[in-house]
């Protein structure tokens, strides 16, 4: 299989070829995503993503919103990683301020950001295995997501798009009940995740339609700047949480899961793996949050003085660099999010040309994009 | 010879897996009481939101139909996505002074993204979130609601230092009827 | 009219003679088809409505869910209710698709189907067509199916539907082969095709049982390989709704739709009642060696609810693999029936072969 370029391939496009649109309207591309797809029976001769069909200019608006209301915004890019894109611009503005957040609010971001994993883990696996056509999966990820979501709502309001991180700290102090729940659910959840494995990890057909599937070498990955998870199964050694600690990453005890096998198989075995660690990071911070105020001295008007700024945080699904050029106004000159979705989706080529199309499903649906985040 | 152990091994090997996977939807389909489904409209009744779920942007009325506004607009500078619109007037208070009052404070319930902003930052606590969450109208311009209650004045409380700098939403303890519907 | 729900044999002589005592033999003939064709009509329907409920129900229990519970209690009318919508929708027709065989294509599915049902024997004496070659029937008429999903696949003009179609074809002549050995196994045991004869053959003990290990590989063969044959996950590529959107009846709608869906339904239904029928017995009791007490009390109990039972057992273990297995990929599948199944069942068919041949199985 010989790596092609997509500008050789748009140009080279014959009219006898067979070429199929998988998406912006298509069940397994979870949401307004486009492949178009050139077929050779059943194998595919190179796949050409398609983006933007979800483009609402976030980068744009921001330039006209304050600090306090950018957040807002960047729930709506990654909506699986809320928590994580709010604490990066969050990090981004106190670096501007030079400020440093109480020890409470580092703890609590950083069993939010944990939980906002698992949550996102979940639901990709259930969509993954609906992905493959075990429609089961779907149910029993959705069935445990909801017990994260509940202790989302129970303590800032709202169970998908939270606002709860801002610059200086949280909107508001964590809800009495947040520990006795999270405990609960990390109990439960012990219990729950070997059955995934059953159901679909030790299954003889899923490891067929998952392994040797899509492979990438490490050097590639670092190439197409695949990270995250996707990156961490080509054996990419990118956790942001593990080379530049931010919140309370530093306090704890966690592994990096890297896999080297590169393929589909691996990029799946990195993130069920990571449920456990994450679950591990919680358990060790839940017991120890420190007492404190849940938010650092702030100004009403939060002014950046001038320059640039740059923080990364690894969501659930890879590295998001948060850039501010700021000229000291009250809103940012300039705003760009480098998403990990962006990066990760033009690999499909490399990874799909030259398999099934039912690999192509597996492939996309174990890089596990978030589509608004692409396009943002 | 290894080959066709391989073979057979290959083929217990892969009947064990699916085994596996049969128990687990096996064991659910047996088990009914491990069903989570909420039958959404026949629980009603019984359905508690959580005391911080965000349903909608209310103004805290009392028994006595006063509210806490004093029309400052601040939360009009918050909103990321002009949700909010302060209409004020001036009227005499018992000073003789002519003061701010607020006139209509309008809530665009369908351009509101729930950042809590507005609650956050009103500097008298006068705002906070209602556990209300059904919100399907015919309508769109029953959407957009006239938060101060006809007739409703600002309390008039003793003089309080000024309040905290980030006050957290307090939960709402009673029942505020919409005045828009 | 004498009414035996032991021995239905009776009752249909007693209206074949009432109907020739009125009227002349031609018209007797005319009005017995009208009869058996107007049963097996409702039949079909209320059987086919129902699996697509027994279907929601299994796989929402399988999911921790109620399914569906609004119209009537449980929902029991759910699926009749999505009849009359799918009665009521628009029939589009496809810009350039080939109108007569698109048109066509359902009909040919419903039908063959249909046809498959005339052959099983329900009950003792209630069957419409007793063939003496009813296995070899039942092949010949079950693979008629798949002409209808080529030419829907073919004539729709999409190309979602047209790789629906080649991999449906591909799947079902390469399955059928797996399924005929499996069959073949019993017709040696019982040695003869006719599926009234191959019922009798199992009054002392189902073919499951008498035929050892053979007889139990060979059901397993025939439960997978039949499985693959009627479309069903884990072997649905031919739909593949998260590859394909809906293979071949991507571009159907309305009832032209239901009819594909239900035909679906129903080849699953007859599926299992062969397998029922072949391997566990059909509609005899079950009998354990000369326990009289026991068999006399397994007796008591009617044909007709023996024949249902087994049928909704082999139903269900066929939808407990659709909503725990993941689908394969189109070329796992042909591994998996010309490496696996294949190779197995002609060794299978030549040890029964050998089993009959030195006597060794029950009698």
């Amino acid at each position: 299989m010989q790596e092609v370029e997509l500008q050789d391939i748009l140009t080279a496009r014959e009219d006898g070829d067979y070429i199929i649109n998988i998406g912006p309207q298509h069940p397994s591309t979870h949401g307004v995503l486009r492949f178009v797809v050139s077929l050779k029976g059943e194998t595919l001769e190179y796949v050409i993503p398609h983006c933007g069909y979800i483009h609402r200019g976030i980068e744009k608006m921001c330039e006209r919103l304050t600090y306090p209301q950018i957040i807002h915004l960047t729930d709506r890019m990654d909506y699986l990683s809320a928590h994580m894109n709010n604490e990066a611009v969050s990090l981004a503005v106190e670096k501007g301020l030079g400020i440093e957040v109480p020890d409470r609010v580092k703890y609590i971001r950083t069993i939010l950001s944990e939980l906002q994993r698992l949550a996102s883990h979940q639901l990709w696996w259930a969509a993954f295995g609906m992905d493959l056509g075990g429609l089961t999966c779907f149910f029993y990820g959705l069935r445990d997501r909801e017990k994260i979501l509940d202790i989302f709502e129970e303590s800032f309001g709202s169970r998908l798009l939270h606002s709860y991180i801002c610059p200086g700290g949280l909107m508001n102090d964590i809800h009495p009940n947040f520990q006795k729940r999270t405990k609960d659910f990390i109990t439960y959840f012990r219990k729950k995740l070997p059955e995934y494995d059953e159901l679909l990890t030790g299954n003889i057909i899923f490891e067929q339609r998952t392994k040797n599937i899509g492979i990438l070498s490490k050097e590639e990955a670092v190439g197409y700047g695949l990270t995250g998870p996707s990156g961490r199964g080509s054996g990419f050694a990118c956790d942001i949480r593990k080379r530049f600690p931010y919140s309370a990453y530093d306090k704890v005890n966690f592994k990096e899961i890297l896999y080297n096998e590169g393929d589909t198989w691996a990029r799946y075995k990195v993130r069920m793996d990571e449920m456990w660690e994450s679950m591990r990071i919680i358990e060790q911070l839940i017991d120890n949050i420190p007492e404190g105020d849940f938010t650092a001295k702030m100004k009403p008007i939060i002014r950046l003085p001038e320059g640039e700024y740059h923080q990364r945080v690894e969501t659930a699904r890879g590295e998001l660099g948060v850039y501010i050029i700021s000229t000291g106004e009250k809103n940012p000159y300039r705003m760009h999010f480098r998403t990990p979705n962006f990066s990760n989706l033009f690999v499909m080529n490399r990874l799909a040309a030259g398999f099934k199309i039912a690999d192509l499903i597996a492939i996309s649906g174990s890089l596990d994009l978030v589509i608004p985040d692409i396009d943002r | 010879m290894n080959s066709v152990a391989q073979y057979f091994s290959d083929i217990f090997k892969a009947i064990r897996s699916l085994w596996k996977g049969l128990m687990v939807t096996g064991y659910y389909f047996v088990h009914p009481k491990q069903i989570v489904t909420q039958q959404y409209p026949e629980n009603r009744k019984t359905l508690e939101m959580f005391d911080r779920f965000k349903g909608e942007v209310i103004l805290v009325h009392d028994t006595d139909n006063t509210h806490k506004c004093n029309g400052c607009g601040i939360c009009q500078l918050n909103c990321p996505n002009g949700s909010i619109e302060i209409i004020t007037d001036s009227a005499v208070n018992e000073d003789g002074k002519s003061e701010r009052i607020i006139d209509k404070h309008i809530y665009h319930l369908s351009m509101c993204t729930f950042c809590g902003l507005c609650v956050k930052s009103c500097p008298s606590n006068a705002l906070a979130f209602s556990q209300e969450f059904e919100h399907a109208v015919f309508d769109r311009q029953k959407l957009t609601k006239v938060l101060n209650q006809p007739g409703s004045k600002i309390k008039k409380e003793p003089k309080v230092p000024k309040p905290a700098p980030a006050p957290a939403p307090t939960p709402v303890t009673e029942e505020v009827p919409n005045p828009a519907n | 009219m004498p009414f035996n729900i032991y021995d239905f044999s009776t009752t249909t002589k007693a209206v074949d003679e009432f109907l020739k005592a009125n009227m002349s033999p031609t018209w007797a003939f005319i009005t017995e088809l009208t009869i058996v064709g107007l049963v097996f009509l409702i039949f079909y329907a209320i059987v086919g409505l129902y699996l697509v409920y027994a279907e929601r129900k299994v796989c929402a229990f399988m999911q921790n869910r109620v399914g569906p519970n609004r119209v009537g209690k449980w929902g029991l009318f759910q699926t009749i209710a999505d009849l009359i919508k799918l009665l009521m929708k628009e029939l589009i027709t496809i810009k350039k698709a080939d109108k007569l065989l698109y048109n066509v294509a359902p009909f040919i599915v419903i039908i063959a189907s249909f046809m498959a049902i005339a052959a099983i024997p329900f009950a003792k004496g209630l069957h419409a067509v007793d063939f003496n070659i009813g296995v070899f029937y039942m092949m010949a008429v079950s693979s008629i199916g798949v002409v209808g999903i080529l030419i829907a696949g073919w004539s729709s003009n999409s190309k979602y539907s047209l790789i629906g179609a080649m991999r449906s074809g591909a799947q079902v002549v390469s399955y059928e082969l797996s399924v005929g050995l499996a069959l073949v196994s019993v017709v040696i045991f019982s040695g003869s095709m006719q599926l009234s004869t191959i019922v009798e053959s199992q009054a002392n003990g189902w073919w499951i049982f008498k035929g050892h290990l053979p007889a139990i590989v060979a059901f397993f063969m025939f439960l997978i390989a039949s499985t693959a044959e009627i479309n069903r996950g884990p072997f649905d590529l031919a739909e593949a709704e998260s590859e394909l959107t809906a293979g071949f009846h991507t571009e159907y709608s309305g009832i032209k739709f239901a009819f594909f869906f239900l035909s679906e339904f129903m080849n699953m239904f007859i599926v299992a009642s062969l397998a029922a029928t072949v391997f566990l017995g059909g509609w005899m009791p079950l009998h354990i060696g000369n326990l009289e007490a026991f068999n006399r009390i397994m007796d008591f109990i009617p044909p007709i609810f023996w024949y249902f039972g087994k049928t909704i057992f082999v139903i269900y273990l066929i939808m407990w693999f659709k909503w725990t297995f993941p689908r394969l990929r189109i070329d796992q599948l042909l591994n998996l029936e010309w490496k696996y199944l294949l190779p197995i069942n002609l060794v299978n068919t030549l040890l029964i072969a050998f089993l009959v041949l030195m006597g060794w199985y029950f009698k």
